[in-house]
């Protein structure tokens, strides 16, 4: 049963990713812009541009481009840049590690601000604590990041000069880019949590430890929390790829060598191979994710395997 | 105190949408430039102060309020009305149609949808209407899901059987007996898009990628202030201050609007 559900899962997964990889092929080939302009320059012969279209496969029907994409894809040829020439799975692995860390530093720095909060507003609900933890979460979904980033910059590193501007000077300049794009993942969270844990400090079993005498601090932490946490995990999972796409704003605020600068700097220079693989690697990344969550979630919560 | 606090939002709301629908008949002038008055700070005199190029900053403040106001009215009216009426046929017409339509949905969420934005936006060149286009692209999807998921529940209605029965055309079904059943969590979807476009379109106007200069967006002011931020804090933080009251102004109009519009309310009233 388990199994079977993993197995379609999967597949659904798979369909996605060549969804996806067939939708980012074809935006990038109707959209106008043509890679060959983008090496040469808009001075280039005619001539010349014919034997650049045709080395680089160009002239070749949609569908002919297409599958050699997709046997490049497998091979995890992505092309090489337009610009560098360098290849981009090179490129890609570059910046994977930049992009991971502060992804990971903002999944912790949302968690560890959304627990206590959504705790705390839980175990007083409706009291000022409950508001004030709710009206610190509502800022906390209505600030963009490119405003929370340059806030955050301003204050911290350069009124009070406690925290480095920007990337590149070891962990303490991680802080600023954690907190600014952990921030709306904090907020959501921690309604999240919030409303799971009013849930659980209902059920019999958080009233037959209390009958059972035993003290409040553990009945929260070890029984009401590890429960509450359940659809917690869901959201995490669902919510990590909102914290990708946020990261390439985060990463171009504080310039962070990561993926998504990458991406803008593509972008600007409209080389195309890039663009396409990052986008493919976000993608595919945040699939992933989902599909691990449910995974684990299953794993954690031993009554669906039962069903 | 929460219907102060969402009063006092509904008034920030409202105060914005008068700005940005009269901006034009105010005399603003957004683009001229003083170069006499360069990053000069707020002041009772000076308002909000003065840009890098000298142009005063509420001037674009208000023309910032009415470009980001009007590209979520477009986009929003735009996936509203292709969302809904995908969502609809396919829950209603089911088979094949139905299939596919689920299929382009989950393909859609399965992607971080700012992200296909960006791409987009960045690929096609930047500029006002290729963000439109890009935005659309992807926030139709949350309508489509939603109403699909309400017009299989309000399609075993007793009543709309009943309406069948009688051989009532489908479009008048559709119009009269299905759609207005369905509207409610559409608006709720329709006011926390409103919100998600705003912050979208300065995003890609931050990055570069939506509203160019010289016109005024809000994203393109805090892109632009950026450079100056230790020397003039207030060119990023007017337009920053902006975005946020807008947006948490929306935001507790959708939660006012969730709870008066609650649908378990609704189907009791149906009973």
């Amino acid at each position: 049963m388990f199994l079977s559900y993993l197995l379609q899962r999967i597949t659904n997964a798979i369909f996605i990713v060549f969804g996806i990889t067939t939708l980012v092929f074809l935006l990038i080939h109707i959209v106008p812009g043509d890679p060959v302009e983008v090496m040469l320059g808009e001075t280039a012969s005619i001539s010349d541009r014919k034997t650049l279209r045709e080395s680089m496969g160009l002239d070749l029907p949609l569908f002919q481009q297409w599958t050699h994409y997709i046997s490049g894809l497998i091979r995890f040829d992505l092309g090489n840049s337009l610009h560098s020439r360098q290849a981009v799975s090179e490129m890609l692995l570059d910046r994977i590690p930049a992009t991971l860390i502060l992804s990971i530093s903002s999944l912790l720095t949302a968690m560890l601000i959304a627990f206590p909060l959504g705790i705390l507003a839980a175990l007083y609900k409706d009291t000022w604590c409950d508001h004030s933890a709710m009206f610190v979460a509502m800022l906390g979904v209505s600030i963009p990041n490119f405003v929370m980033g340059p806030l955050l910059m301003l204050v911290l590193a350069l009124w009070l000069g406690w925290l480095p501007v920007n990337g590149s000077q070891g962990w303490p300049s991680l802080i600023l880019p954690s907190i600014t794009l952990g921030t709306a993942l904090a907020a959501i969270l921690s309604r999240m949590i919030r409303a799971s844990m009013l849930e659980v400090l209902q059920e019999d079993y958080i009233r037959a430890a209390r009958a059972r005498g035993l003290k409040p601090m553990r009945i929260y932490c070890l029984h009401a929390m590890s429960n509450a946490a359940l659809p917690v995990i869901t959201i995490l999972g669902m919510q990590f790829g909102a914290l990708l796409a946020g990261a390439v704003i985060t990463e171009t605020i504080f310039s962070w060598p990561g993926i998504g600068q990458l991406l803008i700097e593509s972008i600007e220079k409209r080389d195309y191979p890039i663009v396409q693989a990052c986008i493919l690697l976000i993608s595919v990344t945040y699939i992933l994710v989902n599909l691990l969550t449910d995974m684990l979630y299953t794993i954690i919560d031993p009554r669906l395997k039962l069903k | 105190m929460k219907t102060a606090f969402q009063s006092f939002a509904m008034l920030v709301f409202l105060i914005w949408v008068i700005l940005a629908t009269f901006a034009t008949l105010l005399p603003l002038n957004p683009d001229l430039v003083m170069l006499d008055k360069i990053l000069i700070k707020p002041g009772f005199a000076e308002w909000l102060g003065y840009d890098d190029l000298g142009r005063p900053i509420v001037d674009r403040l208000i023309m910032g309020a009415r470009t980001s106001l009007t590209v979520a009215l477009i986009v929003v009216t735009i996936s509203i009305l292709v969302g809904t009426s995908l969502g609809v046929l396919g829950a209603w017409l089911g088979g094949v149609f139905d299939k596919i339509m689920v299929m382009v949905i989950d393909l859609f969420i399965a992607f971080p949808g700012i992200l296909l934005a960006i791409a987009l936006a960045g690929l096609m060149g930047p500029g006002l209407m290729n963000a439109v286009f890009a935005l659309s692209l992807v926030s139709w999807v949350g309508f489509a899901r939603l109403a699909r998921v309400q017009t299989l529940t309000v399609k075993q209605c007793d009543h709309v059987l009943a309406a069948r029965a009688l051989g009532t055309p489908v479009k008048r079904i559709l119009i009269r007996h299905v759609l207005p059943l369905i509207m409610a969590p559409l608006i709720i979807e329709a006011t926390f898009a409103l919100a998600g476009v705003v912050i979208a379109e300065a995003g890609l106007s931050f990055l570069g990628l939506g509203v160019q200069p010289p016109a005024a967006s809000w994203g393109n002011m805090i892109r632009n202030g950026t450079t100056y931020l230790l020397i003039a804090p207030h060119v990023v933080l007017a337009p920053g201050f902006a975005i946020l009251s807008l947006i948490i102004s929306i935001n507790m109009l959708g939660d006012r609007l969730r709870d008066t519009l609650d649908i378990k309310e609704q189907g009791n009233m149906l009973k």
